[in-house]
Parts: C-alpha cells; structure tokens; sequence
C-alpha cells in the first residue's frame, strides 16, 4: 500500500499567517545579474517563504511579501553582493501570532 | 531639548526583555526600541522556557506570565526512515509546586514580559526599527538612527538585544556577520488540537507536557534536528539545519518539515491538527568560538546577536535572559560608581558573563559544532540507520541463532564507517564533549 503523502504549498502556509505589507517598498533586492551565483541560486530552494523564484531568462527574482524576516538570505548573500537587504520599516512585514 | 536616556535597549526579545526590565527596575532611564507592532511580534522560538532564569530578574513570574505547560517527559528519537529508536526520561518530580521548565508561546510570553518592562518605568517604542549607531568623533556609541522622522535618540550606553540577523552591530563592524555554517535555518508550524486530545496521545494530565526531540534521516544528511514540545492547545512541530548545509543541499526547509510530519512515528501525534502558523528563523550555532567582541565604547552586545546559544542542550533564551541580566547588572555597578560608559569600564560585562553558567557552558562544548558539521552525514544518516537494523535484527524472532545475528550487526557497523572510523568518531566526540 502506498501512503498518499500530503504536499502543502508554501503559498497555502503563508496564507495562515499575518504581514502588514509595505507597498511598493520591498525590504529586500535582488542586484541585476546577467547569471545567478550558486548562493543566489540556492535561495530559490532554501527561502523557507520560497520569495526567490527563478525567471525565464534565467535569473533570480524576489517577491519579498511572504518574507518571515528569518534572515537566510542575508547570511548568504549579502556580503558577494547578490542583494540588498534591510528590515521592514518599523511596524510593517510578518506579525507572528505565535511565534 | 535633545532628550539623553540612561541607556537604550535595541529589541524586546528575551535578552531586550531582561536587560530592559533590570535596568529600569533600578531607576535607570531606559529607552528600548522594537520593530514590531507589538513585543513579540517578530519572536520565533521552540519554545522552552527555563524557570530558574526568570526568577533570578522576575521571582514571582508565574502569579501571571502566560505559560502553557510545565515539563514531565523529555524523548529523544534517532530516527531513519520507518523507525524511530527512543530515549525517555519522565519523572512524577517534575510535577513540584515551582516547576523547572515550561512550554511558552513567544507572542504571548514576549507581551507579558514587556509588560513587566514597562511597569518597571522603562519608555518602550514599537514599529521603530532601529538603523544605525551613532557614534561622536572619538567612535564611542552615544545614539541610535531610527526609521521614524528626525529619528535619532541618544543615551550613555547602547544594549544590542537585535537578535542574530541584527543590523546594527553587523553594520557598525561591531561584530561579524554569521556565516552559512554557524547558523541554522529553523521552520516551525503551530499545531491546533483540543487539549484532551493532547493529553491523550502524549500520556499527560492537566498542565504536565512532553517533549519530543528527533534527530536521525529527517535531517536528509545535513546536521539539524527535529522537534515536538507539546502546549497546551497546540504542539510546536519543527526542524532546523545548518543554513551552509540546506544551500549545498538545496533543500527546501518547507519540504523537509513536510517530510517529517508525514514520518509514520510523528503522523499520528498530529492527525487531525489545524496549522494556524508558519514560521522560520535563525538560531546561532557557532558556539563558544563564533561569540564576538561583547562590549566597547558605549556598548554591549546580548542575547543570540553574540552568538549566545548553546546548539547542544538546545538552549537560548535562558543564555539570552541571563546575558541581557547581567549586562545590565555591569552598566548599573558602572554607573552607580559614576563611571563613564567606556569600553574599560564595560569590560565588568564579560568578567561576570564568564562566570556565570553562559560562558561556562559553551566553553565546554566548543568543539562540537565544528564537529558535527564536518561529520553531519555520518552521526545523523550512517549512525541511525545502523541503530535502527541493529533494533530490528535484534527483536525479529526467525530461528537465525542470536551469534549469527550479533555478527551482523558488526558487520553492518564496520562495513559502513570501518573499525578505524568507528573509534575515531567515539574518540572525536568524546573529546569534543570532554
């Protein structure tokens, strides 16, 4: 017997929690890049939110809206200058419940 | 009038919380700034609470903090894939009248202790992110930039309470960065269940509650651990591993803790929940090595943003609560013998931290990250597989004579790290434990 294996979508888990969007104010950017450094690229699987999202063309975009704040993708991309990254203004982004 | 505070707390998370609280609760003015709408708000944790921490800033604590459970079973499973091989520890001792550990859920336990800051006299301003130390021209820390309008505050001393991805510190090169391996990358779900149904599966009463800690093939090769700790409506489900080990990997930390609930010995504890949460944050893993400079001019750092953590009895909050005391206990000695906040003075900070039970701890286990990182695939794949055939092989009556069956196992051990492998690996941990 084979035991169906329930997949959750990222999406739908975001969906349970709370964010105060800031409009048109994205906390995190990604650098133009011609080709995606192995970091970079590692972010499209190791985004726990899964902001990271590969292009057609090859290259790594960022929605930040489901952004938890955990901080993955500054520990391995800030410093090689993939993106830039900052917090939320105060008061705005993922507001946990519970924690 | 520029208005000058004591001493500026940056974050309300448990080590802002207990540096705040303790500083105002001496008279001093204090200013603590967090980002979130409310304390908490931006809080990840497991989350295990240890009494005796908190009664050494709070003694009376548990009139009123929002705890769910208090500790009587702690289980600890090597896990490979259909099996899990258990650890138990449960004592009716653990049911006292002042309990030693409890289950908390961050939101709610970070509102109440910021509630003790306030009624301290503390000033707590939320949804202000602080940017960027400001410094006066020798370099000593007189301030804090904020995001709000004209938002710059000044004190005597900053408290870097911001939490392992802080800015400040990182930016100011106060302290380094974390690196990929000496961070791990935690996801968390909220599990809803009615509390009989709690208590039934995990064989508990009232407030009693029962942890489960997993290590084994949920981590997929990488140096991470799972957890259940159980609350009082609801179980804490998660799993973290070295973010240096989830990029080489590219792995999803959403598909592993997936994989995980759906684990045959897990399954059943949660059939039938309602997730109301997700969440994901970093825990500091580098251990003794990784903590950086903790004090300077006009500054200390606490908490996780100086790496205090230690990964091997899965504590944090409570290095953090005590950090936080005890940098405060250092600025008010300063103080009261009407000392400036410089780095010579602040310096009592690390002397009392390295006697209390936070540096001591870590010292001990200092080699054990780097130990666990370059060997994750042996002591969280090989090893667990081979205790789960060892089990099986041993319990599974089939007329094979016992000899037979012990040479199997032996066989199976050695064939897969060799005899030399399995005697450096016990002699490799038994030093880094030592």
């Amino acid at each position: 017997m084979t035991i169906a294996v329930t997949k959750v979508r990222v999406e739908d888990k975001l969906y349970q929690n709370r964010y105060l969007v800031d409009s048109g104010r994205p906390h995190i950017i990604v650098r133009p890049h011609e080709k995606p450094s192995a970091n970079l690229l590692a972010l499209t699987y190791v985004c726990p939110a899964k902001c990271y999202e590969l292009n057609d063309r090859g290259q790594v975009e960022i929605t930040a809206d489901g952004c938890m704040e955990c901080g993955t993708c500054r520990i391995l991309c800030e410093k090689g200058g993939d993106i830039e990254w900052n917090y939320p203004r105060g008061g705005f982004g993922v507001l946990f419940k519970f924690g | 009038m520029i208005e000058q505070f004591d001493a500026i707390v940056v974050g309300a998370g448990m080590s802002g919380n207990a540096a705040a609280y303790t500083l105002a609760s001496q008279g001093l003015k204090v200013l603590q700034l967090e980002r979130g709408e409310y304390p908490g708000s931006k809080n990840v944790q497991g989350a295990i609470m240890y009494a005796n921490m908190l009664e050494k800033i709070i003694p009376d604590f548990r009139d009123d903090a929002p705890l769910e459970r208090h500790l009587v079973e702690q289980r600890l499973w090597v896990m490979d894939n259909t099996s899990h091989t258990g650890i138990h520890y449960r004592s009716d001792d653990f049911n006292e009248a002042k309990p030693n550990r409890y289950t908390i859920i961050r939101a709610q336990f970070d509102k109440w202790f910021s509630r003790k800051v306030r009624e301290a006299g503390a000033t707590v301003l939320c949804e202000t992110t602080a940017t960027e130390l400001v410094r006066d021209g020798n370099g000593k820390v007189i301030g804090v930039r904020t995001d709000r309008a004209g938002g710059v505050v000044f004190a005597n001393v900053v408290v870097l309470a911001e939490g392992v991805s802080g800015l400040l510190g990182t930016r100011a090169g106060l302290r380094e960065m974390p690196k990929p391996e000496t961070v791990a990358l935690a996801v968390k779900e909220m599990h809803f269940l009615p509390e009989e149904v709690i208590d039934q599966r995990f064989g508990v009463k009232g407030d009693e509650g029962c942890v489960i800690e997993a290590v084994g093939t949920i981590s997929r090769d990488m140096a991470g651990l799972g957890f259940l700790y159980t609350n009082k409506e609801s179980i804490s489900l998660g799993i973290g591993c070295l973010v240096s080990d989830f990029a080489a990997m590219l792995e999803s930390p959403s598909a592993l803790l997936d994989a995980m609930k759906n684990h045959p010995s897990i399954r059943p504890l949660i059939a039938g929940s309602e997730v109301k949460e997700y969440a994901a944050h970093l825990i500091p893993e580098g251990g003794y090595r990784a903590i950086p400079q903790l004090f300077g001019d006009g500054w200390v750092i606490v908490g996780d943003a100086a790496q205090l953590n230690n990964a091997i009895h899965r504590e944090g909050s409570n290095l953090a609560m005590t950090s936080g005391r005890v940098a405060a206990e250092a600025i008010i000695k300063v103080k009261s013998r009407n000392g400036p906040m410089t780095k010579g003075n602040l310096a009592l900070y690390k002397t009392m931290l390295d006697e209390s039970f936070v540096i001591k701890d870590l010292k001990k286990y200092k080699d054990m990250p780097a130990l666990l990182h370059t060997n994750s695939s042996n002591f969280f794949t090989s090893y667990p597989r081979l205790m789960s055939y060892a089990a099986q092989n041993f319990m599974r009556v089939d007329g094979t004579p016992k000899i037979e069956k012990e040479r199997a196992t032996t066989a199976a051990f050695i064939n897969a790290r060799s005899r030399w492998g399995l005697v450096s690996d016990a002699v490799r941990l038994a030093l880094a434990w030592r």
